[in-house]
Order: structure tokens, then sequence, then C-alpha cells
């Protein structure tokens, strides 16, 4: 075994071990915060892990997508709706952390069955290395140019419907009279009009 | 492409005459470049940060550090030594393992950007296909280094200037990377080599400043809005926020931040002088001047001297887009966090893809010129 396969190996190890146990993290840590940021872990040692596999571009597509903008999105929304909240105990949390852990074994199970009777393909040619990117452009071109443009049709919805929302020129000016209604309300301030026309900014705090 | 100097297998080969397996001479080479180039980075930014000190006293007419060391040098190794020997203070509510590990995922990928920055042909640590890719990638995982310290400083300040620096950072990282891309679409490869050769032929003439001229000024603003310096350093508004995420940050972990921004500031430069200023390039080419001294480019010599002035190059086009931020920030007020977002969203993005549309549509109509 010579040094790049020695990395290799233990470049490897290191990076499932972090993906499994940033993965668990995720899933049984109670603060939100901790599980968002524990999120970004398990996408960078992914990225990794295609830059074990030759695919430099994958790992740093993985990298701006889902560290640089999903986990930074998540991450955004839990810090604007900042709210400090004790969760009361509730009665019977055994069952459902029970069927809970039942389903999740199942669905290892599942998985694990179909990793295992799969007969995996394992291309034996060279990989690609320093031309992915070519290949990968001539693939978005070629024969993925429909998920492709359907991707980006579906990024164009999503940005309209960003731009509608932030474009509301009327403040809603229905009060919540209810315990419900205010329930669902998200603690902020009533917007001001002024703010919305874009002339004077609201001081921070 | 001429064969230049390549330290790299010939230090290999000095250490396998010497007995040593070919493996283990590469293990022992491979640190090396690792540590100068550590080594470089942080010489940068004590330099950029005595330029610093320098200038704003010229510029506000003071003299500025004058007795640490010759004309005030050693007054940034004097800050650095003070920052050290500071009490590393954990505020009493805060989170201890975020408020530690945020400094250093925004200083990680700084430094790991410098992977990429070619000195010249083969003064380079890798030379990797996708460099100016590599590059945006790393620089978008700061921003979740720069959340973390401020939520877990415990502090409505820190807080607020950590989503600032988010916001900011995501909305001037698209136009950015859009007249990047013009660049790269022109070079026909993500490698920084790649970029600096095909700006080689003409000398200053064919520098991208001239085929770019609408990117050259995007990715100036762009990275003077990550680099969140004046006109743009909303994040740290020291009015209206303190310090913004740095607030409750002393010692070492602060020292973090401080010599991350610099080196941030230092590479956004390098980067800058590489996609527009044709890197180590100078004036001229340099194959003409040896033409006309009758020199062949293979003599030793002659190979370590255009050497020298490829990296004396790249320093002085670094230095000098330093030397621009530093006299932006005593020029320009700071804008507003709302008139920041209208700039980025509302002009830079539209202004660069239309750019990039143009740079497309003028590759098709002139390959000679623009990279067919």
């Amino acid at each position: 075994m010579d040094l790049a396969h020695g990395v290799q190996l233990v470049s490897f190890g290191i990076l499932a071990a972090i993906a499994i146990v940033a993965a668990l993290g995720v899933v049984l840590l109670q603060n939100i915060v901790y599980s968002a940021f524990l999120l970004g872990g398990v996408f960078a040692s992914m990225a990794g892990m295609y830059l074990l596999l030759n695919g430099d571009f994958v790992a740093a597509a993985q990298l701006i997508i889902y560290v640089g903008a999903v986990n930074v999105l998540i991450l955004f929304g839990i810090m604007l709706v900042n709210k400090q909240q004790d969760f009361p105990a509730i009665k019977g949390m055994w069952i459902r952390k029970g069927a809970t852990a039942l389903v999740g074994a199942g669905l290892l199970v599942l998985l694990a069955g179909t990793i295992v009777t799969t007969p995996w393909a394992i291309s034996t040619a060279t990989p690609t290395g320093d031309g992915s990117t070519l290949k990968i452009g001539e693939h978005f071109f070629s024969d993925f140019l429909l998920p492709f443009e359907l991707a980006s049709v579906l990024l164009l919805i999503a940005m309209v419907g960003a731009i509608v929302l932030a474009r509301r020129e009327f403040v809603p000016e229905d009060t919540p009279t209810t315990e419900e209604e205010l329930a669902f309300k998200l603690p902020e301030r009533p917007r001001e009009t002024a703010a919305i026309a874009g002339g004077s900014q609201t001081s921070p705090e | 492409m001429e064969a230049g100097i390549d330290l790299q297998s010939s230090a290999i080969e000095m250490l396998t005459g010497f007995g040593v397996p070919p493996g283990a001479a590469k293990a022992m080479w491979m640190p090396l470049p690792m540590t100068l180039m550590l080594a470089v980075a942080t010489f940068g930014v004590l330099v950029s940060v005595w330029l610093e000190r320098k200038i704003s006293a010229a510029a506000q007419q003071r003299i500025g550090p004058e007795f640490a060391g010759p004309l005030g040098s050693l007054q940034p190794v004097a800050d650095g030594l003070k920052l050290v020997f500071k009490e590393d203070v954990v505020p009493n509510q805060a989170d201890p393992w975020l408020f530690t590990l945020g400094p250093i995922i925004v200083v990680i990928p700084v430094f790991l950007s410098y992977l990429v920055i070619p000195f010249g042909q083969h003064l380079v640590l890798t030379n990797v296909a996708i460099g100016a890719f590599f590059w945006i990638a790393l620089s978008s995982v700061t921003p979740i280094g720069l959340l973390m310290s401020g939520y877990a400083s415990n502090n409505k300040y820190a807080l607020i200037g950590g989503l600032r620096a988010v916001a900011q950072s995501i909305s001037y990282e698209l136009p950015l990377a859009l007249s990047v891309v013009a660049v790269v679409m022109m070079s026909n490869s993500l490698s920084t080599i790649d970029i600096v050769e095909q700006q080689s032929s003409y000398g200053i003439l064919g520098w991208n400043l001239w085929r770019q001229p609408v990117g050259f000024i995007i990715f100036w603003i762009a990275a003077v809005a990550e680099t969140e310096r004046l006109p743009f350093d909303l994040p740290e508004a020291e009015e209206e926020l303190v310090a913004g995420y740095q607030t409750e940050y002393a010692g070492m972990k602060f020292a973090l931040f401080y010599l991350g921004s610099y080196v941030n500031l230092v590479l956004s430069a390098l980067f800058f002088s590489i996609f527009y200023l044709g890197g180590w390039n100078f004036i001229v080419p340099i194959e003409w001047i040896l033409d006309g001294l009758n020199l062949s480019a293979d003599i030793a010599w002659v190979q370590v001297l255009t050497a020298t002035l490829g990296i004396i190059m790249v320093l002085v086009k670094t230095y000098l887009l330093v030397f621009v931020t530093i006299l932006l920030r005593w020029t320009t007020p700071r804008v507003r966090i709302d008139q920041l977002l209208d700039l980025g969203w509302k002009f830079l993005l539209p202004v660069s893809l239309v750019n990039l549309l143009l740079t497309a549509g003028l590759k098709l109509a002139f390959p000679f010129a623009f990279g067919g």
C-alpha cells in the first residue's frame, strides 16, 4: 500500500465517522441550533467523500449548494425566529418515541437489504478526474437536458414566489383575537408602512 | 508551455539521491510548500495591517505607528503578541462550544483558498482543475462560522451582526461568482493557471481588464463587500452594533477574526490580480524581452529571474489593490443595510447576468479575441 492509498483510507475513515456522528447528532440533540450546525458538518463530510471519489466539481458544488446555501438558509430561518421555548412534557411520549424508533429501524433494514441485494455494476473505466467538469457539462446539454431544464423552471417558480412575498405592499389588518390564533403568529413587531415603502429603515433594536 | 522551475520534482530527486524511498521523499516534501504558504499568508497580513495603519494615518494627516521598528513596521507584530497574551474570555451565558468553533470555521476556508493561488507557472500548491470554483465554494462556508459566533455570543448586537454578515455575503457572492464565470468562459478553464496563461500573450493589452471592464468593476465591488470593508462594513458597524459578531470576543479568538479578515482581503486582491490583471505577467511579455536580449528561457539564472519577476508582479498588483481598498475606506461613507441589499440584488446581479450574456455573445462573434 503506497502513500496515496493510505491517505485515502484514513481520510475515508475520518469522513465516514464525522458523517455518522454528525448525522446522529442532528437527529438526537434537543437543541435545534446544534442540529442545524451538525447538518452542515454532514454535508461537508459528504463533499469530502466526493473528493475522495475524484469528483472534485461535484464536491465543490455540494459545498456551495448544501453548506453555503441550504444550511445557511436553515440557520437563518432558525435565528430569525429565535424563540427559546421549553416544551411541556407530554404524557405517553414513549409511545411516539417507540413508534419513531420502529419506523427508523424498519427503514434501515429495508435500505440495508437493498444495498446488499443490489448487484452493483462498478465501472472499471478510469475516473475522469480533472475532466469531470467537461463531462458533467456535456451530460447537462445532451441526455440530462430535460431534468436540467426542469430544475431551472422549478427555481424560477421559487424565485417568482419569493419576489411576490417580498413585494407584499399592504399590511394585513386583521388582528388576532382568540388565544388560538395568537399561538400561530410569529412573535414579531407589526410592520410599518414607511419601512415597506423603502423609505426609512427601522433601527435594529 | 515552457518547462520552468519545478521545485517539487527536483527536491524529490535530490531526496531519492540520498537513498530515501520515493514515497517517503514525496511525503517529506509535501508539508514544505504548505507551511511556506501559511507563513506567506500570515506575513501578507502583517504587511497589510502595517499598510492600513500607515495609509490611514496619511489619509488623516497623522504620522501613524513610528516607534516599533523602522517606520513602525513591527507594530502589527506587537498587536499580534498582545492578542496572544490576552485573557481568553468566554461570556457567562455564551455557548462555549459554538463560541470557540465560530472563529475557526471563519479562518480555515480563507487559508485553504491559498491552495490555488499561482505565483508563477509552477509556483502553486495544487493546480486543481476547478481552481476558481474551489475558491467560491470555500468562501461560501465562512457565513456559517459568522452565524455560529454571532449566535453563541448571547448578545443581540452579535446576533444582528452575524445575520447581517451572512445576508451580505450571500447577496454579493452571486455577482462575484457570475463575473468570475464570465472570465472562466473566456479562458475555457476553471484552473487559475490557465486563466493567467490565457492573458499572457500581449502584455498589458492582453489582460482581462480590457475585455471584461464591467465584470472587473462588479468583481471589485463584490470582493470589497465580501471582505466586509468600508463602505460595506455593515456587520461590524460600530455606531450601531458595537462590533457586530466580534463584540464578545477577546484574545486569540478575536485575533482569528482579525487575521481572517485581513487574509481574506489579501486573498481577494490576489484573485483579482489573477482574474483581471494577468497574474504573474509583466507589462510586456517576458518572451519579447528575452528575445530582444538574445537569451534562452532555459538558462537556469534566467528562469530564477523570471520566476522572481513573476512573484514580484503578483505582489505589486495585489498590494496596489489593497492600497486602493484602504483609500476607499477613508473616502466613502458606510451604506445602510437596505441600500447594500438593493445594490447587490437590484443592480449588481442583473448587470452581471447581462455581462455574462454579452461575454457569451462576443465569444461566439469574435472567437479570436474572447477565447473561442
